[in-house]
């Protein structure tokens, strides 16, 4: 606690990105951007159509790329909704940091020009008959279709929990929306200044972003700190297995830093249930139902992939992802192992680990390649690692850079220069400053 | 697989900084221009201004440290390990060069009674 109240409104209004002169040679420290630019290679002629559902991280880069790429396709995304959400900033929002406005902006303005939007949601998939149908019932046929719906938020799969209990009686939930987090941190202040039990904890679904929810666990025990309220709390990590990250090396760090903070881990608890009234959760065990009391909790849902693509033939048939719906691609190119036209990108896809915009910025260059290699005719060597990483916040000015592939190697940008797994500064700096810059810049096929 | 492409930084600060990279950027440019066309005009530096000039960028290296403490809502007790202090100079390095040489260029144009008249031979600091 270096004094300072972090927590203050005026320096939350005072964030205006303008005054960040000093910081701009930061950019250069950004991980996920070394990749290759929009291609350079003269465009590929083609009247192909290519279907894009889902306007979202994934959706719009891809179009972003194809648009730079191809010469006379027709390129159509569909998406309902209107607003985009810059979701990794949800937890700078929920820790009281930024306003929602810094995580909202609007659709149309990252839809590349000659690329046509329609704003509806995809209602069906039929690929067998190359089209999907939308809810007004149009059936727009393709010649590819790239999948990047992201996933559902499956709240209703705790019982007792709606997503209108969140900002009320110590219930939050930074996953929700830009207004959900800004609620849960209304809950967070509320708990930080009085005390009591905060409990926290992931579901055992694949997830987005699953150092987000130990990042909220190491803020809540910063604010505390700041406050001069740490003594007053207890903090619990409801862990859904035996470990607190899937890549072992992190796991045993976050173990360390947990036992350095004072949080408490419990082990192998799924939540299931929760009583809004008595501020209880309710949690499947191996030795049977376990309960605990809480004064602030943050839910994290089950996730998986929306009803739509569920219902679909594109899920895996059997294995660990067919349950949730997650499609079925070749995790070294995304591209659907039964229909070869079909690619799926982001949050949907059906591969370990990364469902995260820093996976989707080195997904899409991949795919859309092999896309376009297949519609010149060719074979694209473009492959996927698996590569994603998360800043994991461990207080409010530090972070740790945490970078790893498929094998649960790390792989960090800048070996000898950024450790992979240091508390630091500059880890801060670049997820406070520099990833929504990457992040837009990607949305645009630029970065 | 990872060559940093100019296009990607550019689009990236472009991103941060909206219009204001531009004008930053216009800002340096003019100011380092201002400052060599008087160094050449007067063939040589002037000590005084020079000293004021440092002491000015002293205190820009320290306020660019700030403004950056400000809006990312940390501080000095936040660097954990040796790139932070390296950032923490390159930041101030910066800060203090930028602000010293727009200072000359101020003393120069606005404070130019002493211009040619004190130029002498004595060094700088
Ligand atoms: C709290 C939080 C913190 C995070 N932190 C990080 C982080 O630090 N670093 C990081 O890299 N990532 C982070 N992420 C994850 C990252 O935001 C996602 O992985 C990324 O947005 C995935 O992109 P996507 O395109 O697959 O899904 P989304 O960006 O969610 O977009 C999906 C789009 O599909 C649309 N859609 C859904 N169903 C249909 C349908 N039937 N028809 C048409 N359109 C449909 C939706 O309206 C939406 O616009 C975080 C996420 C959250 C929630």
């Amino acid at each position: 606690m270096n004094g300072r109240d972090a927590i203050r409104d005026e320096s939350r209004r005072g964030l205006d990105r303008r005054k960040l002169l000093k910081m701009a040679m930061l950019a250069g420290t950004l991980p996920a951007m070394a990749t290759r630019a929009a291609a350079e290679e003269p465009k590929v002629r083609t009247q192909a159509r290519i279907v894009v559902a889902g306007a979202g991280a994934a959706g719009l880069a891809a179009a972003s790329r194809l648009a730079r790429r191809l010469d006379g396709a027709s390129i159509i995304l569909i998406d309902r909704r209107r607003e985009h959400f810059y979701q990794p900033g949800f937890t700078l929002v929920g820790a009281g940091l930024k306003s929602p406005s810094y995580v909202i902006s609007a659709t149309k303005d990252y839809v590349p020009s000659g690329v046509t939007l329609i704003e509806e949601q995809v209602r069906e998939f039929d690929p067998v008959g190359n089209k999907v149908v939308t809810e007004s019932g149009r059936a727009v046929p393709y010649d590819y279709l790239i999948v990047a719906t992201g996933l559902e938020l499956a709240y209703a799969a705790i019982a007792g929990m709606d997503t209108a209990l969140i900002g009320r009686d110590g219930i939050g939930s930074v996953y929700l929306s830009p207004e959900g987090a800004e609620a849960t941190y209304r809950e967070l202040s509320r708990f930080t200044d009085k005390g009591g039990v905060g409990l926290f904890g992931r579901p055992a679904t694949e997830m987005k972003c699953a150092g987000a929810p130990l990042k909220y666990t190491f803020i809540t025990d910063d604010i505390l700190r700041r406050r001069g309220n740490r003594g007053k709390a207890e903090l619990i990590y409801a862990a859904h297995n035996k470990v607190l990250f899937s890549v072992p090396i992190v796991a045993e760090k976050v173990r360390m830093l947990y036992a350095d903070r004072g949080v408490k881990t419990v082990q192998d608890h799924v939540m299931t249930a929760i009583e809004p009234g008595k501020k209880i959760a309710s949690f499947r065990t191996p030795t049977g139902t376990a309960e605990i009391k809480y004064d602030f909790i943050n839910v994290v849902p089950p996730m998986r992939a929306p009803a739509a693509v569920r219902n679909s033939p594109l899920p895996w048939q059997s294995g660990p992802w067919a349950a949730d719906g997650w499609i079925e691609v070749d995790r070294s190119n995304l591209r659907h192992t039964r229909f070869p036209n079909v690619f799926a990108l982001g949050d949907v896809a059906g591969v370990p680990k990364g469902k995260t915009a820093a996976s989707v910025k080195w997904q899409v260059p991949v795919a859309v390649d092999h896309l376009v290699a297949a519609i010149a005719g060719g074979r694209s060597q473009a492959a996927y690692n698996g590569y994603t990483s998360c800043p994991l916040i461990t207080r409010i000015g530090r972070a740790m850079l945490v970078e790893f592939d498929y094998n649960d190697n790390l792989v960090p940008s800048f070996p000898g220069i950024i450790a992979p797994l240091e508390e630091l500064w500059v880890t801060w700096i670049m997820k406070e400053v520099a990833l929504k810059p990457t992040y837009t810049a990607m949305l645009r096929g630029l970065a | 697989m990872k060559d940093l492409d100019l296009w990607v930084f550019i689009s990236v600060f472009q991103e941060m900084l909206g219009p204001f990279l531009w004008l930053l950027i216009g800002l340096a440019v003019s100011g380092l221009t201002l400052f060599l066309a008087i160094v050449l005009r007067e063939r040589g530096l002037s000590s005084r201004r020079l000293v004021w000039a440092e002491l000015v960028g002293i205190v820009g290296g320290v306020i660019a440290l700030l403004i950056m403490w400000l809006v990312t809502h940390s501080g000095i007790g936040d660097a954990g390990g040796p790139i932070d202090w390296v950032l923490i100079a390159a930041i101030w390095t910066v800060g203090a060069i930028g602000t010293a040489i727009l200072a000359y260029v101020a003393l120069s144009l606005f404070a130019s009674g002493d211009a040619s008249a004190r130029q002498g031979g004595r060094a700088s600091t």
